[in-house]
C-alpha cells in the first residue's frame, strides 16, 4: 500500500534518496578506477593530446606578422588596399620602427620566411634590407617613405604592402586554402596559378591508391582467413605463424626487401629476363612508382586485415553452412547467401584498419614511390622537415584527420560500428 | 517389415576418420516410411556420425546407405531433399525469421506467392506465425528451436534427422517440445531420425529406439521392450535404473535358470543371452520390480538377505539403497501407496522377485 501513495524519488532505508545513496557508493569505485588509470591518461594527454592539439593549432595560427610589425598592423587598417595608391609617410615610420625593433630582436628574418610562403621573393627582401634598416634611427631619420623605397624597391611596390596587409590577421585560413590548392589574396580566396596546383592532386592520389591496396587487401586475405578459420587447430596455428612472421620483422627490412625484389636488375624482373618473358631492354617498371607502393604497401598491411576477418570467420559456426547445405543450397549460394553476409563485419573492420593506415602511411611510399607513388604524408613530412612550412603541414594532417573522421563516420552510418570485430 | 518397404536402409556400413579406428563398425538399419527413429547412445558411440553420413555430411567408409531404394553415397548434401535439425538450432543470423524459413524454398526456385503462402503455413503448424519478421537473437531458446524445426519441414521433405534438437532447452521447455515434435512427425507423416544421449527423450517420444556404444548397434527396438527386455548388459546398463549381480549360471531349464551369485548365494533369472552352466553373468534386475513384500512371491522363490542403508523420500515413490550380496548399491523403488511400507536404515529385510523379471546377461 505504500508503495502505491508515495511519489517522489525512491528512498533507501536511512531515507536519502536512492539515486543519492547509490552514486555515493559508486563514488568510490570510480575514483579507484581512475586512480588507476591516472599515469596512462596523463602520459597520453602530455605526450600526445597536448601536442596534436597545438600542431591542430598552428594550421589557422598566424601571430607573426601583427606581434613582429605592431604599430605597422595599426596602420595598415587605414589603408585601403584597392586604392591602387601605396601607403603614406605614417605607415613608413611606423614601418620601420617596428623593423629597426624586429632586428634588434633578428624577428625579422622569420617574418621574411613567413611571408616567403605566400610571395615568393619576401625572405630575401626582409634579408636584405634588414642590414641597411638596421642603421636608420627611427626618431631623427625622417621621412622614411624615400629611404625605405630607396633600400629596396619592393617598399614601392604596392603588391607587397597588399600581402602584409592580407596576412596581417592573427587567425587565418591562408594555410587551409594552401592546402587545398587556393590562396589567400586581398580579394579573397582564390585558385592557386597552374603550375602551383599539386596538392588536391596528392590528396586524391592518396585516396584512390588506399581504396585500391585495401581492395586488394581484401581480395588476398579472405582466402586465407577463411582457411585459417577451418583448418584443423594445428595447420591453423602453423599458417597464422607465417602470416604474422612478417609482421615480426621490421618495417624498413620489409620494404627494402621490395626494393631488391622490384627494381630493375631486381629479382623479379632479372627472372623474367631469364625465362625469356621480357626482353632485357624492355625491363618492367614496377618500382619508384604507383605499383610499386601498391605492392609494398598491400603486402605490410594484409595481416591487418587477415586478422580481423580471421577471428570473425572463426565465430561462424560450420552448422550454418551445413543446415544451408541440407535445405538444398548449392555450394556457392551457401557461400554466398550464408557465410560472406556473416564475414562482412570482418571485411568492414579490416577495411577501415587498413585504409585508415594506408591513408596516412609515410615511410613505404618514400622508399618505394619514387615522385609518382608518393602520398600526402610524404608532403607533409617534407612541409615538416625541409620547407618548415609548419603551419602548412599542420592544415594538411588537419584535413587528412578530417577525411578519416569523415569516413569512419560513413561507415559507422552505412556498416554500423558495433558490426566491427576486431577480434 | 520387409526389405523392399525400406525407406532409410543402412548396409554394412562402416566409418574411419583416420584409417586406424572404426567408429562405426558394421551397421545395418532398416527403416519403414513414417517411422520415428532415435539413436540412442554416450558420446562417441557413432550415433551422430551415422545421422551425418545419412545427411551426406560425412562419407562412409564402407558400405551402402540407401535412401528410397537409391543409394546415396555419391549424392552431395544439397541434393538429397533431406530436412534437418541442429542442436544449436542454426539460424541464420542475419536473416529474419520469415527469410530462414524462405531460404530452402528460393533455392529450390519456389515462386514468391507460393513461398510466402508456405512459410505462413509453416509458422503457423509451430504456433510462431506473428514472429516472421524477428531475428533468431529476439527468440527465446524455444522459440528458436520451433522455427529451427520449421524451417526443416517448410520444404516438405520425406526424411528429417534432428541432432540432439533439445539439448539447450530446460526441463520443462523440453518436455513441452518433445511432445510438439512428434505430434508434427505422426501427423505429417515424416521419417524422422532422431538422435539423443537422453533416454527419456528416446523412449518417450520413438516408435524404435537403436542403442549404440562402440559403433555398433546394440540393441534396436520399440521404447518398452527395449526397457524391460535388453538384450545384453550395456542396453539394461543405459536403459533406465537398473540393479546388477554377478555370478555365475548353475543351472539352466528352459526359460529358467539358477544363478550362483559371488557370495554364495543363489537366485532365479530368465536366460537371455548366456548358453550353459558355468558361463559368468551379469543378472539385472529393475528396481521396482523387486519385491519385499513376502506374500507377493512364489512359495519356491528365491530370496536374498538384504540390509537397508538410505532411504530416499521422492514424493511419487520411495526409494531405497540396500546392501545385498556384496552389493551396495542395489536400489528398489516402490510406489508411495496408502499401504506403502516405509522400511528404515539398518533393517534387515528379504527381498525376491519373479524370475522373468531378471534377466541373466553376458558378463
Amino acid at each position: 500500500m505504500t508503495d502505491a501513495t508515495q511519489s517522489g524519488p525512491m528512498l533507501a532505508a536511512d531515507g536519502t534518496p536512492l539515486k543519492k545513496s547509490l552514486a555515493r557508493s559508486l563514488r568510490r569505485r570510480k575514483l579507484r578506477a581512475l586512480a588507476l588509470i591516472a599515469p596512462l591518461l596523463l602520459f597520453v594527454l602530455l605526450s600526445f593530446v597536448i601536442p596534436i592539439v597545438s600542431m591542430l593549432f598552428r594550421s589557422v595560427e598566424n601571430g607573426i606578422v601583427s606581434q613582429t610589425l605592431p604599430l605597422t598592423v595599426v596602420e595598415l587598417q587605414n589603408w585601403d588596399a584597392e586604392s591602387g595608391e601605396l601607403p603614406d609617410e605614417a605607415l613608413y615610420a611606423a614601418f620601420a620602427k617596428d623593423m629597426v625593433a624586429a632586428i634588434d630582436a633578428k624577428e625579422h628574418t622569420k617574418l621574411g620566411s613567413r611571408l616567403n610562403y605566400e610571395q615568393t621573393g619576401m625572405s630575401s627582401m626582409f634579408r636584405q634590407s634588414g642590414r641597411k634598416i638596421k642603421r636608420l634611427d627611427p626618431e631623427a631619420d625622417a621621412p622614411f617613405k624615400e629611404k625605405l623605397i630607396e633600400i629596396h624597391d619592393g617598399w614601392g611596390d604596392v603588391n607587397i604592402w597588399r600581402v602584409i596587409k592580407t596576412h596581417a590577421v592573427p587567425i587565418t585560413n591562408g594555410y587551409f586554402l594552401n592546402a587545398v590548392d587556393m590562396q589567400r589574396t586581398p580579394e579573397g580566396a582564390q585558385a592557386q596559378p597552374e603550375d602551383k596546383r599539386i596538392l588536391i592532386k596528392l590528396f586524391g592520389r592518396t585516396l584512390f591508391m588506399s581504396l585500391i591496396i585495401t581492395g586488394s587487401c581484401i581480395l588476398l586475405a579472405y582466402p586465407i582467413s577463411y582457411l585459417l578459420a577451418n583448418l584443423p587447430m594445428r595447420v591453423s596455428n602453423m599458417l597464422m605463424i607465417l602470416v604474422l612472421l612478417p609482421f615480426w620483422t621490421s618495417l624498413l627490412v620489409r620494404t627494402s626487401a621490395w626494393k631488391v625484389m622490384l627494381q630493375q636488375q631486381g629479382v623479379i624482373n632479372e627472372t623474367l629476363v631469364w625465362l625469356g618473358f621480357v626482353a632485357d631492354d624492355a625491363r618492367l617498371v614496377i618500382i619508384n612508382n604507383q605499383f610499386g607502393t601498391i605492392i609494398a604497401m598491400t603486402h605490410i598491411l594484409l595481416p591487418f586485415m587477415i586478422l580481423p576477418m580471421y577471428s570473425v570467420m572463426q565465430t561462424i559456426p560450420p552448422t550454418y553452412t551445413r543446415a544451408a547445405k541440407s535445405m538444398g543450397a548449392t555450394n556457392w549460394t551457401t557461400f554466398w547467401r550464408i557465410y560472406f553476409p556473416q564475414s562482412i563485419p570482418g571485411i568492414g573492420a579490416g577495411s577501415i584498419l587498413v585504409f585508415i593506415l594506408a591513408i596516412g602511411y609515410y615511410i613505404t611510399p618514400e622508399i618505394v614511390g619514387g615522385t609518382k607513388g608518393v602520398f600526402i604524408s610524404n608532403r607533409i613530412a617534407y612541409h615538416i622537415s625541409s620547407s618548415l612550412n609548419w603551419g602548412l603541414a599542420a592544415a594538411l594532417g588537419t584535413i587528412l584527420l578530417a577525411v578519416v573522421l569523415l569516413l569512419y563516420w560513413c561507415y559507422d552510418k552505412i556498416v554500423g560500428i558495433d558490426n566491427v570485430k576486431l577480434g | 517389415m520387409s526389405n523392399d518397404a525400406a525407406f532409410v536402409e543402412f548396409q554394412h556400413v562402416q566409418k574411419s576418420y583416420d584409417g586406424e579406428i572404426l567408429v562405426v563398425k558394421d551397421l545395418n538399419l532398416s527403416m519403414p516410411k513414417g517411422e520415428f527413429l532415435t539413436m540412442l547412445g554416450p558420446s562417441g558411440s557413432g550415433k551422430t556420425t551415422c545421422l551425418m553420413m545419412l545427411a551426406g555430411f560425412e562419407t562412409a567408409t564402407h558400405g551402402e546407405i540407401m535412401l528410397d531404394g537409391r543409394p546415396i553415397n555419391n549424392i552431395p548434401p544439397h541434393k538429397r531433399g533431406i530436412g534437418m535439425v541442429f542442436q544449436n538450432y542454426a539460424l541464420f543470423p542475419h536473416m529474419t525469421v520469415a527469410e530462414n524459413l524462405s531460404f530452402p524454398l528460393e533455392v529450390r526456385n519456389i515462386g514468391k506467392d507460393a513461398r510466402e503462402e508456405k512459410v505462413r503455413r509453416a509458422l503457423d503448424m509451430v504456433q510462431m506465425g506473428a514472429f516472421g519478421s524477428r531475428r533468431p537473437a529476439q527468440l527465446s531458446g524455444g522459440q528458436q528451436q520451433r522455427i529451427a524445426l520449421a524451417r526443416a519441414l517448410v520444404f516438405e521433405p520425406e526424411l528429417v534427422l534432428m541432432d540432439e534438437p533439445l539439448g539447450a532447452l530446460d526441463k520443462q521447455l523440453r518436455e513441452h517440445m518433445q511432445f510438439e515434435i512428434t505430434r508434427l512427425a505422426h501427423e505429417l507423416g515424416i521419417t524422422t531420425v532422431y538422435v539423443t544421449h537422453d533416454q527419456t527423450e528416446a523412449l518417450t517420444m520413438s516408435d524404435r529406439v537403436a542403442v549404440f556404444d562402440d559403433g555398433r548397434i546394440q540393441q534396436l527396438a520399440p521404447p518398452d521392450l527395449l526397457y524391460e527386455e535388453p538384450e545384453n548388459s550395456f542396453v539394461a546398463q543405459f536403459i533406465g535404473e537398473n540393479n546388477t549381480l554377478e555370478g555365475v549360471i548353475k543351472s539352466i531349464n528352459g526359460d529358467e535358470c539358477v544363478v550362483a551369485l559371488d557370495d554364495g548365494s543363489e537366485i532365479d533369472a530368465k536366460p537371455v543371452n548366456v548358453h550353459a552352466a558355468g558361463d559368468r553373468t551379469k543378472v539385472s534386475i529393475r528396481p521396482e520390480r523387486v519385491e519385499f513384500n513376502k506374500d507377493r512371491l512364489h512359495a519356491d522363490a528365491h530370496t536374498l538377505k538384504a540390509t537397508v542403508k538410505e532411504f530416499i523420500y521422492m514424493g511419487d515413490v520411495f526409494r531405497f539403497r540396500l546392501s545385498v550380496a556384496g552389493n551396495d548399491d542395489f536400489i528398489i523403488k516402490t510406489r508411495n501407496a496408502p499401504d506403502a511400507i516405509r522400511l528404515s536404515p539398518g533393517q534387515e529385510v528379504e527381498i525376491g522377485w519373479l524370475a522373468r523379471d531378471c534377466r541373466a546377461l553376458d558378463a
